[in-house]
């Protein structure tokens, strides 16, 4: 039989396993790979929060969804082509996102009686045998003795075999999509070659074993060809969010000429912010992994108070422990940098799942009123120039800023056309002058410029020594005032400098659709993809909406309160239960329309598009 | 090319002039705020004390920052002359570690409470001392919550009655000097408000230590717990009560130098000077020996724990240790990586390590 050569314009793929089993690197992997033969990607790594979580059950189970096309690919897709399930929990879970007629590639030796059992199947039940996936093409494949074939020639431990049937599936997915081995056998030489080159030479060789298997056995009758994205031209790299943030940072720090110091405190999902700055200390970045996450922003402020950049990086509940001191920077007009990459909440929630549920804390979540600057990203790679903005604005006015990211976009991944940095701006900041002479008058550190901007007064500049504090202080001199008028004045002002941040940021524009219209459909961060993928799709369906996305909220950008006003419909898509929908009917008085959910997971594409549907046809009945 | 920042550029172009420095007097590091303690507050004497010490630190005043947490000793910064911040509760110790990380060439003060430090900002205190940053860290301890309007802290002694605690306080009191010896503090030192002498020189000696140094001075609050410390304050009880430790001195106090502690094993002892023992049997001090400045600090409960005996209260650097401080430890660690992890490149770090070409 010959095999056949298919050419697709996209394929979803999704990897499961145990915990242990390595799905996320195979993922990552197999992303890479793609990421080079030039097709657009997203990825969605899923996994529990327990480290070792217990064994072979579908608590334990550990995927990475990964959707690559040939055209623009803004999601890691709703439902999967190919499902790899490594044990039986891993199917038992992934199932339903497994399109009808989809793949099930089956490790057969994870569906034995044990591992049936810890998946909770009833007893005597395999779902590989009794005919409930005759919907399905399944693929079953005994990894385990294929691997331990493979390596028979080998003097190499159980565990280790164990450890390298990821690789098999990895190898025989690169058969089944035509992509090439040498990215991955080279990453495999790198990260083992050197301490231990038998299990190098162990995992290349079940990568490979893995590809032939695909081109000798005759399960595949065809082989699927994605072809390269039509995307800009330009060279790209993949990128996550966190990594994206990271880079913003640097960036950011190197085209202003300033220190960076950060001080954060370990959470999910937001470690790998400091990972990944902890490795950039020849760009001038300190990291400085504190004992709580309140010392954490302390010392980003107290950084600050020197002339530093003060970044902070956390999730919600670190972000509410943090408070206080995000209002001490807010008194004290400090910049400040504090990155919120959310999870689902309230409390400890659930730490690997996503959600935007930390806007209002943002924006509200301090004592007294105390205003400060929200920017968002909108994908994995937009948030390098989010953090870059985010850098930006506190400098140039002297004010914290939140950056919020999310779970989604901080894991998942993309093709990034990355920037020179010289096609970067140039971001300025000018410190307080040294004053000399006999009978100076004592410094004022809270005069202002016409945007209200204190100047950055540093300690070591003779003649300027003042004192700053949390209490009202009075403008000018910055003493302490317990004056009532003061006290309106200085709340007054302080709000006033962070909406003048809007003479400084982009106006909002239409990201698809048209000027006025029927509907409008406004976004804020990771949603982004989805959100463009259904506007998309419902105008195609020749439905009058259009999609703008939000990543200034706090102040919003000066024409967006015009913009709302020139469609009949708002609707306000969220992860969460409400949020910037209630910003935005407080602040415009626009009946905007809460589409929400709230389950840890991004909204899928006809999820959202049917929910969409339903809000414009729900103003439509109540109107008749 | 190694990246040399504002703030690099900013420390060498504004470095004081060390030789030609003003001939500061201690008024002139009194702002031009008003004092608003308590008449007959004890901070007045401390903040006269470091005004007056100012000047002997071989320092610019721009140089020198005073940050602070919450509670009436932490309205200090507003009444130096220098840099400073009144910043929020408990948190002066993480403020002033990222503070003086980011600027090494500072000389930062840590100005505390035993509310502030001991209770809300415990946490920091002591990972503060662990770390070593060298900064120095007054805690002024008052027994008493003072700002609140007089709640017992966590200095109190057990059975205080307190507007919070009228049947008597039942918490165990901390023991701050032991408790900075067990977060492996590098300098550990006790000083009164009424021996402003005394307290003048504990002030030099911390900012002579490299690394955090923790002074604890007593301080009345003659509002809300009057006479806290009168045992070694007042001059009549004070040679009985209090002992002051020298380095390399032996332990010798009393009303006519006539009492001694020496040491049996680990087990100290008071005696009294005269037929049976002398100078020579007695305990001398050393600064560096770290069991026997716990066993000092232990010197703490009205009598010692397992010991009929009562010891004098020690004044005085109990501890000091030379110990690679953290805000070293950073920079030397980003100088290597400049060193050796050649061209910090902006470019090549966006372009990362795979790539592709889209025509």
């Amino acid at each position: 039989m010959s095999i056949k050569d298919q050419v697709r314009e996209e394929v979803t793929i999704r990897f499961a396993g145990d915990s242990g089993d390595g799905m996320q690197l195979t993922g990552s992997l197999f992303t890479n790979t793609t990421a080079l033969q030039g097709n657009d990607l997203r990825t969605l790594p899923e996994f529990p929060a327990e480290i070792r979580a217990p064994q072979g059950t579908v608590a334990g189970v550990s995927s990475f969804q990964l959707k690559f096309g040939s055209n623009e690919v803004l999601t890691p897709g709703d439902e999967c082509d190919v499902l790899v399930a490594m044990n039986s929990a891993a199917l038992k879970a992934n199932l339903s996102l497994l399109k009808k007629g989809g793949i099930i590639i089956a490790n057969t030796a994870g569906f034995d009686k044990k591992n049936l059992s810890l998946a909770r199947y009833p007893d005597g039940v395999n779902p590989l045998d009794d005919g409930s996936l005759d919907n399905y093409t399944l693929i079953r494949i005994d990894v385990n003795r294929l691997v331990k074939e493979a390596l028979s020639e080998m003097d190499i431990s159980y565990k280790d075999q164990e450890r390298s049937k990821n690789m098999f599936v990895l190898g025989l997915l690169y058969w089944m999509y035509n992509r090439p081995m040498e990215s991955t056998i080279s990453f495999l030489e790198k990260k083992f070659g050197a301490k231990k080159p038998e299990i190098a030479e162990a995992n290349v060789k079940v990568l490979k074993a893995g590809y032939f298997f695909g081109e000798t056995t005759e399960i595949f009758s065809s082989r699927v060809t994605v072809k390269q994205a039509d995307l800009e031209s330009g060279t790209y790299r993949n990128i996550t969010g966190n990594e994206a943030i990271v880079l913003g940072m640097v960036a950011a720090a190197r085209k202003s000429n300033m220190p960076m110091f950060l001080g954060t405190y370990p959470i999910t999902p937001a470690s790998d912010v400091l990972h990944g700055l902890a490795k950039h200390k020849k760009f001038g970045i300190t990291t400085f992994q504190a004992e709580d996450e309140i010392a954490a922003v302390a010392s980003a402020i107290g950084a600050s108070f020197g002339g530093s950049i003060g970044v902070t990086s956390s999730s919600g509940p670190g972000i509410a422990l943090k408070g206080e001191a995000i209002g001490l920077a807010v008194m004290l007009e400090l910049p400040l940098i504090v990155i919120n990459v959310q999870r689902a909440g309230p409390s400890t929630g659930m730490p690997t799942k996503t959600e935007q549920a930390d806007l209002m804390q943002a924006v509200y979540g301090r004592n007294g009123e105390s205003p400060l600057v929200v920017v968002a990203p909108q994908s994995p790679a937009d948030c390098f120039m989010a953090a870059f903005d985010a850098v930006r604005v506190a400098l140039e006015h002297m004010i914290p800023v939140m950056l919020l990211s999310d779970g989604y976009i901080a894991n998942g991944s993309e093709p990034w056309k990355f920037p020179k940095s010289n096609d970067l701006p140039q971001i300025n900041v000018e410190f307080a002058k040294a004053r000399s002479g006999d009978d100076l008058e004592p410094y004022k550190p809270y005069n202002r410029d016409e945007r209200l901007v204190r100047k950055w007064a540093i300690p070591g500049t003779e003649g300027i020594e003042h004192r700053v504090g949390g209490l009202e202080k009075e403008d000018g001199t910055g003493n302490v005032s317990y004056d009532p008028d003061n006290h309106q004045k200085m709340t007054d002002i302080r709000r006033d400098k962070r909406n003048l941040v809007a003479e400084n940021i982009p106006l909002q524009e239409i990201d698809q659709g048209t000027e006025s219209g029927e509907v409008l459909v406004v976004g804020w961060g990771g949603t982004y993809g989805t959100i463009r993928t259904v506007v998309h799709q419902l105008r195609k369906e020749g439905m009058d909406v259009s999609h703008a996305h939000l990543r200034f909220i706090n102040p919003f950008p000066k024409n967006f309160g015009e913009m709302l006003s020139k469609y009949d419909q708002v609707i306000v898509p969220e992860i969460n239960d409400g949020q910037l929908v209630r910003l935005i009917r407080s602040e415009f008085m626009v009946p905007a329309k809460a589409v929400n959910k709230v389950k840890g997971r991004p909204f899928g594409v006809s999820e959202l598009k049917e929910m969409i549907k339903a809000a414009i046809e729900e103003k439509v009945a109540s109107e008749s | 090319m190694s990246v040399q920042t504002v703030i690099d550029d900013f420390i060498i172009k504004n470095a004081a002039d060390l030789d030609n420095l003003p001939e500061y007097s201690g008024k002139e590091f009194a702002s031009d705020q008003d004092v608003r303690w308590c008449p007959g507050c004890g901070d007045y004497t401390i903040l006269k004390q470091v005004q007056n010490a100012m000047p002997e630190l071989g320092l610019a005043k721009k140089d020198i920052v005073f940050i602070s947490g919450i509670g009436c000793s932490s309205r200090f910064p507003y009444y130096m002359d220098t840099f400073g911040m009144h910043s929020i509760h408990g948190r002066a110790p993480a403020i002033a570690t990222g503070l003086k990380v980011s600027r090494s060439d500072l000389s930062v003060w840590i100005i505390t409470g035993d509310g502030d430090s001991l209770s809300i900002g415990a946490n920091h205190f002591a990972q503060l001392l662990r770390r070593n940053v060298n900064v120095n860290l007054l805690l002024f301890n008052n027994q008493i919550y003072g700002l609140t309007k007089g709640q017992y802290s966590p200095a109190s002694p057990e059975g205080s009655v307190t507007k919070s605690s009228p049947y008597g306080s039942i918490d165990h009191p901390f023991n701050p000097l032991a408790f900075s010896l067990g977060a492996n503090g590098t300098f550990v030192a006790r000083a009164m408000d009424r021996d402003p002498k005394h307290l003048k020189e504990m002030i030099l000696r911390s900012h002579q230590h490299n690394g955090a140094s923790m002074l604890e001075i007593y301080q009345n609050c003659v509002v809300f717990n009057d006479g806290a410390f009168e045992l070694f304050t007042d001059k009549k009880s004070r040679p009985t009560e209090a002992i002051y430790l020298e380095d390399g001195e032996p332990l010798i106090f009393g009303k006519d130098k006539n009492k001694g502690i020496r040491l049996d094993g680990l087990r100290p002892e008071v005696v009294e000077l005269g037929d049976q023992f002398s100078k020579d049997d007695l305990w001398v001090h050393d600064e560096k020996d770290q069991t026997k400045a716990y066993l000092l600090s232990r010197f703490f409960e009205q009598n010692a724990a397992g010991s009929e005996e009562h010891f004098p209260r020690p004044f005085g650097v109990l501890y000091a240790e030379d110990k690679q401080t953290y805000d070293d430890g950073v920079n030397m660690q980003i100088a290597h990586a400049k060193e050796t992890q050649g061209e910090a490149d902006l470019d090549a770090l966006l372009e990362g390590n795979e790539t592709w070409e889209v025509k």
